[in-house]
């Protein structure tokens, strides 16, 4: 998929990926936060070829009814890609793969956001992918949490998250979509950086121990980076170039 | 400005040691972080964030400014801009003799109306309880309404009230804020109505600028003379 060389080399001898990165480098970030003017909060990210738009409402009142916590309030997320995102028209409906990544952004964003302070209440995030390309779940739980923040929902920390990955016997971070088709393991991080937790950790493929320890090392080293440029995103919007 | 005010994002160290945290901080080990994007502030012994962004969240004796949004027999609920609805009981209006069959709650508020309210009441457990029995509350007859971000309400009113005296004095407006970001703007010229609300949405939008006062104060001047 993708339309690229069929017979391409993963990683060739001088240590250069298929897309000319090095093994330790990401693709090409940019996050901005705001943006949209009917949600609460919004950020879109640009991440290598994937381009996403979240927008987050809340806390506001929950319908159903029935779902609401009189304890605390809840977090709801809705990962959607648009029929023109892929290659070959994707069916605007949620699919099997749509539903589980709504459930892990969902479960990777609430250890950061306090929602107990609003009980009652519910905090939507839509997130939109308009374009992909590999790793839209990292880009989009990123974008997410820069959004949340934008919204003002109260947060003990970012989640930043990137992918690692194993790719012609060597473990590379930030996959991209050819080297998670042809690759030998994906697994996506996502990250609490002043916290120093990982709230979410997927892995598709096969990692001998050392491998796989060092492939979560390589992956929060490049959530440490995706932090660097939400916190960017933030301060850009809020603090102009008057911040210090 | 004094260099311990710092510009934070959420998760941001903000200080460490022995203080008090209030506001938009929250304790972890010996370091106090930031819960949201705004500006820190620590004092002798406390620490607080004032923050940027973010809904309105009722604090009792607020002053608010709500829209009647529907009543039922016994109580209005008003749109206070927040993730609740307040709560009007109809006893509060029409005083201890309330009855629920002679008197109609709508011969006092319909909804749509605009009402100056004070929160009552509020914790976790239940929605916000307004009144409206004091002095200066109740029914707004006259006015624009104007939004702005709740989060800049400390802004338009400025240190000790020197913002807002100053546009009302320029305008001659009557401007009742409410700590939702709703405010309430009437003035007996058209002109002066015009200029006020253009003075609160300037505030609006460049509440993070230094030597916003100054701007405000030129704007209001200069169109007075044209």
């Amino acid at each position: 998929m993708g339309g690229r060389d069929a017979t391409m080399v993963l990683l060739d001898e001088n240590g250069i990926r298929c897309d000319g990165r090095k093994v330790d480098e990401p693709r090409r970030i940019m996050i901005k936060a705001g943006g949209l003017k009917n949600a609460d909060g919004s950020a879109y990210i640009e991440f290598g070829d994937n381009k996403i738009l979240v927008g987050v409402f809340g806390p506001r009142d929950v319908h159903p009814k029935h779902m609401s916590n009189t304890d605390t309030g809840i977090l709801r997320v809705r990962y959607h890609m648009v029929p023109f995102s892929v290659g070959e028209r994707k069916n605007p409906a949620p699919s099997r793969r749509e539903i589980e990544i709504s459930k892990v952004i969902k479960e990777a964003l609430e250890p950061a956001v306090m929602l107990d302070k609003f009980p009652r209440t519910a905090v939507d995030v839509f997130i939109e992918v308009l374009q992909a390309d590999g790793g839209t779940r990292c880009a989009a739980l990123s974008a997410a949490s820069v959004a949340l923040a934008d919204a003002g929902i109260p947060m003990r920390d970012m989640v930043a998250a990137c992918a690692a990955g194993k790719v012609a016997d060597t473990v590379v971070l930030d996959v991209n979509n050819e080297e998670d088709q042809a690759g030998q393991a994906d697994m996506p991080i996502g990250y609490m950086p002043n916290l120093e937790k990982i709230t979410l950790l997927q892995l598709d493929g096969v990692l001998t121990s050392e491998e796989y320890k060092k492939c979560v090392q390589v992956g929060v080293d490049g959530c440490k980076i995706v932090y660097d440029i939400q916190k960017k995103a933030l301060q850009d919007k809020y603090f102009g170039n008057g911040g210090d | 400005m004094d260099n311990k005010r710092k510009y934070v994002i959420p998760g941001d160290v903000v200080t460490t040691g022995p203080f008090r945290p209030e506001q938009n901080v929250e304790l972890q080990g010996n370091k106090i972080i930031s819960t949201t994007i705004g500006i820190s502030e620590i004092y002798d012994d406390s620490v607080k964030v004032i923050p940027l962004t973010g809904k309105y969240i009722p604090k009792i004796n607020d002053l608010v400014i709500g829209k009647v949004i529907s009543h039922t027999s016994l109580s209005w609920e008003l749109d206070i801009n927040s993730c609740y609805v307040g709560f009007l009981p109809a006893q509060d209006v029409f005083g201890r003799d309330f009855s629920a069959h002679a008197d109609e709650l709508a011969s006092k508020l319909k909804s749509g109306d605009l009402v100056a309210a004070r929160i009552a009441n509020f914790d976790r457990t239940r929605d916000p309880l307004v009144t409206i029995s004091d002095r200066d509350l109740g029914k707004i007859d006259t006015g624009d309404l104007v939004k702005i971000s709740p989060s800049k309400v400390p802004r338009l009113i400025g240190k000790r009230g020197t913002m807002i005296q100053m546009i009302e004095m320029a305008t001659d407006a009557a401007i009742t804020i409410g700590q939702n970001g709703w405010v309430v703007v009437s003035c007996e010229s058209p002109e002066g109505l015009l200029k006020a609300k253009k003075a609160i949405e300037m505030v609006n939008e460049k509440a993070h600028v230094a030597n916003l006062t100054d701007q405000v104060k030129e704007m209001l001047e200069s169109k007075g003379e044209s």
